[in-house]
């Protein structure tokens, strides 16, 4: 690579100095406006308001699109932004899990707001750099890279035509261009998508980092809702952002000594307790493949079954050995989970990158999960192959796994054929079909060009084509609002159906985990449980989204005294750490309840983002049907037993003499029944109507009644 | 006619000497961040070996969360 003439082809279209500034407690009270438009590039001031109702992250993230979006606005108009925005907390060293940052969009994929979560330094590096959030509008005339030059004060907007794509290139490339040297790799924080974000609504956004250990830069993915695809419609090629090199107290925290000695604890408890709890240090997510299988919530061949015969070949045993832990295996610098696994030298065997060695993140366990067994694939390298060009292509693993696997249940319906893929036999299990379809995603073309657009829109062209029959693809799709379902099965958990579709983004797990609770626990039998459990944790997992946060240190290990709390499953202890990292970093002093509403507060403001853009109601809170039951008699009889069982015992229908379709049908009936009911019971702990729409009383009562808000609201409260 | 235990509301065949771990391994219970209580009274994972379940005992075996 020549990366000397690529920065000679690069043309400078704007600059702009810029005061470095301090941080004070968390806080750098400015963000970032760049409009691609009109090259504008501005600063613009926190207001007390925005740390008050909306505290950073994701909250900074929803308040500037609102502000710079019209009810009308689609994902691909100029005016819908990309808005990066790290957290107070986000750069603290002396606690794990302290580097996030939340990336905000229009989504090509729901045409609502998205959100998604990454970890790698770009987020810290933008604060250290002077800003709590970087807002991104407008639309390039060609490609451009947007350099935050930290050391200098410097913001550039170039014309970059020559570097390649792909971002395992990409942000090795830019860090090199970027840094003054060697020593400075570290200091260089890049954003990139990839060629298949060019042309598919499932684009992700790469954020990179440089490990120190390996010399070689890294990816960490916001994969969720198609932002490198707004990213890329853009014309943005990178953001590259070059930082002063991370220390001990970046952000003039109040208290440094409360972070340290909580780090210290939770230090401790990594390494005397990770490797007889969830192993993240040598396995990362990866330890959960095998615990799902066992449980019967590892999806298999799209969500149908629960289980395979074949998971030895995928299981964390097998990548405990792929993988080459090092220090360096963590997204942030001071993490000690440091559960970002590697596979280094994984030699390529298709597509453009066929025989080099390339080192792979991951996979991760909705990775494995996703393009493994969802797809029946259960082949460990396919897994990395897939795994490693989903990063570079700019592609969700999640959504690839998901709608590929879809399409093969289509394929096995007869919905498709080879006449329709143009050659494909996507059948379950084909792994030489699996990467054909990513690199026609990458090269935009073919069948893969259909997919790439993610379920809902390939349900629709079958459909329109006469190809199959809507409502058995509607049953048989695993996307709610659009997004598709990330890879739990939840059949035989109410609380989770409602855990994935009644988020605000779509089926995406981050906001409630509840399976474990609710059908191996049987800890929340009624729908009051379930409803207390759909609003506690959605609103606790919210709040690391507002921090700067990674969720994973909260409960993927646990305290030697965890299990004699009154409440172990919500890790009493670690919750204390985060309320005291949060006083020590801004000095605000708040409790268990003040910190869920600190979450209410943006949780609601994000549902009437929604609903102002004409969705966010009830009807958009519904499920597929696979989601909550058997939509096949091959599902019905796999687990026969036991769901006759449930007509018997729960339903009160006696299943002697009748017919699998008339069984099934009165489980449909049932479960649908259920679902409406469990809409009903969280609905109103929400403080929301039947409807789903927040109620004026609640908005007051969270200080949220803003005019704004009233506005959209007021009229459908008042049918 | 055979004595039983509930096993996170489910009824499980009760045997002479059972113990935590046996339930466990009985009900396939693999996941490690588990938290054992017999009517009510925690058990600490170092005894569950030995600490035997008594018939028509109710036992909640409240699996944590971890992952995402």
């Amino acid at each position: 690579m020549d990366i000397k003439a690529f920065k000679d082809a690069h043309k400078l279209i704007n600059e702009k100095t810029y005061a470095l500034g301090t941080i004070d407690k968390g806080y750098t009270n400015r963000t970032l406006y760049v409009n691609l438009d009109n090259n504008e590039i501005k600063e613009k001031p926190v207001t007390p308001q925005m740390k008050e109702k909306f505290i950073g992250g994701k909250g900074f993230g929803l308040r500037l699109l609102w502000d710079a979006v019209k009810p009308e606005t689609k994902w691909n108009d100029p005016e819908n932004e990309i808005i990066i925005a790290p957290g107070p907390v986000a750069g603290i060293t002396a606690y794990s899990g302290t580097g996030k940052s939340i990336v905000v969009s229009i989504s090509p994929m729901t045409d609502i707001i998205i959100d998604s979560n990454v970890g790698g330094y770009f987020g810290p590096y933008l604060k250290f750099s002077g800003f709590d959030a970087l807002e991104i509008q407008g639309k390039a005339a060609k490609d451009v890279i947007i350099f935050i030059d930290g050391i200098n004060g410097k913001v550039t907007i170039e014309e970059a035509p020559e570097e390649p794509l792909d971002s395992h290139i990409l942000a090795n490339v830019l860090t090199k261009m970027y840094a003054a040297d060697e020593k400075d790799y570290r200091n260089v924080a890049v954003v990139s998508a990839g060629s298949a974000a060019d042309h598919c609504n499932i684009g992700m956004l790469n954020f990179s980092l440089f490990d120190l250990s390996r010399k070689e830069v890294r990816l960490k993915q916001a994969g969720r809702g198609g932002i490198g695809r707004v990213f890329r419609d853009k014309n943005i090629k990178a953001i590259v952002c070059r930082s002063p090199q991370p220390k001990g107290d970046m952000l003039n925290v109040v208290d440094m000594n409360s972070i340290k000695e909580r780090g210290q604890k939770f230090n401790r408890e990594m390494r005397e307790f990770d490797d007889d709890q969830c192993e993240m240090r040598t396995k990362g997510t990866a330890h959960l493949v095998e615990i799902m299988n066992e449980y019967e919530l590892l999806p298999t061949h799209n969500f149908k079954f629960g289980q395979h015969a074949d998971i030895a070949k995928i299981d964390s045993k097998v990548w405990k050995e792929w993988f080459t832990p090092r220090a360096s295996d963590a997204c942030w610098y001071g993490c000690t989970m440091a559960c970002a696994k590697t596979v280094e030298d994984f030699e390529v065997r298709t597509g453009p990158y066929k025989g080099r060695k390339v080192l792979v993140d991951g996979p991760e366990y909705e990775t494995a999960a996703g393009v493994g067994s969802n797809i029946g694939v259960f082949n460990s390298e396919v897994i990395l192959e897939l795994n490693f060009y989903c990063d570079t292509y700019g592609l969700d693993t999640i959504s690839f796994g998901t709608l590929t696997a879809f399409a093969m249940e289509c394929w096995e319906n007869g919905i498709l054929n080879k006449e329709r893929t143009g050659g494909l036999e996507l059948c379950f299990g084909n792994s030489d079909a699996a990467l054909e379809l990513i690199h026609q995603m990458s090269r935009g073309e073919g069948f893969g060009l259909i997919a790439g657009q993610g379920i809902r829109k390939m349900k629709k062209y079958f459909a329109d084509k006469g190809w199959g029959d809507i409502a058995f693809m509607n049953d048989i799709g695993m996307e709610n609002k659009g997004l598709e379902y990330s890879q739990y099965i939840s059949k035989e958990s109410l609380a989770q159906q409602g855990g994935y579709a009644m988020t605000n983004k779509g089926p995406q797990h981050d906001e409630a985990w509840l399976i474990f609770m609710d059908k191996v626990n049987k800890q929340i039998p009624t729908f009051e449980d379930k409803a207390e459990a759909l609003h506690y944790f959605p609103m606790f997992r919210t709040w690391f989204g507002l921090m700067g946060l990674c969720k994973l240190p909260w409960n993927d290990v646990e305290p030697a005294n965890n299990a004699e709390t009154d409440e172990p499953a919500k890790v009493p202890e670690h919750v204390d750490n985060y309320l005291t990292i949060f006083k020590a970093v801004t000095g605000r002093d708040i409790d268990n309840a003040e910190m869920i509403r600190q979450s209410e507060r943006v949780y609601n403001f994000q549902r009437i983002f929604n609903i102002r853009m004409g969705k966010g109601l009830r009807a958009h809170d519904a499920q597929p049907y696979r989601a909550a039951g058997p939509v096949t008699k091959e599902e019905y009889l796999s687990l026969q037993k036991q769901y006759d069982g449930q007509l018997k015992d729960i339903i009160g229908i006696d299943p002697e003499g009748k017919s699998i379709d008339e069984k099934m049908a009165a489980t449909r009936k049932f479960r649908e029944d259920q679902y409406e009911k469990l809409l009903d019971a969280v609905y109103k702990r929400r403080g929301w109507t039947r409807g789903g729409v927040p109620t004026i009383e609640h908005l007051q009562d969270l200080g949220m009644d803003l005019p704004e808000l009233i506005e959209v609201v007021k009229p459908l409260l008042e049918k | 006619m055979s004595q039983t235990i509930t096993v996170n509301g489910d009824l499980l065949e009760w045997t002479e000497g059972m113990s935590v771990s046996d339930v466990l391994a009985l009900k396939k219970y693999t996941f490690k961040m588990l938290v054992v209580k017999i009517d009510g009274q925690l058990i600490k994972k170092a005894i569950w070996p030995e600490t035997v379940i008594p018939a028509g005992a109710t036992v909640q075996v409240i699996h944590l969360m971890s992952g995402g």
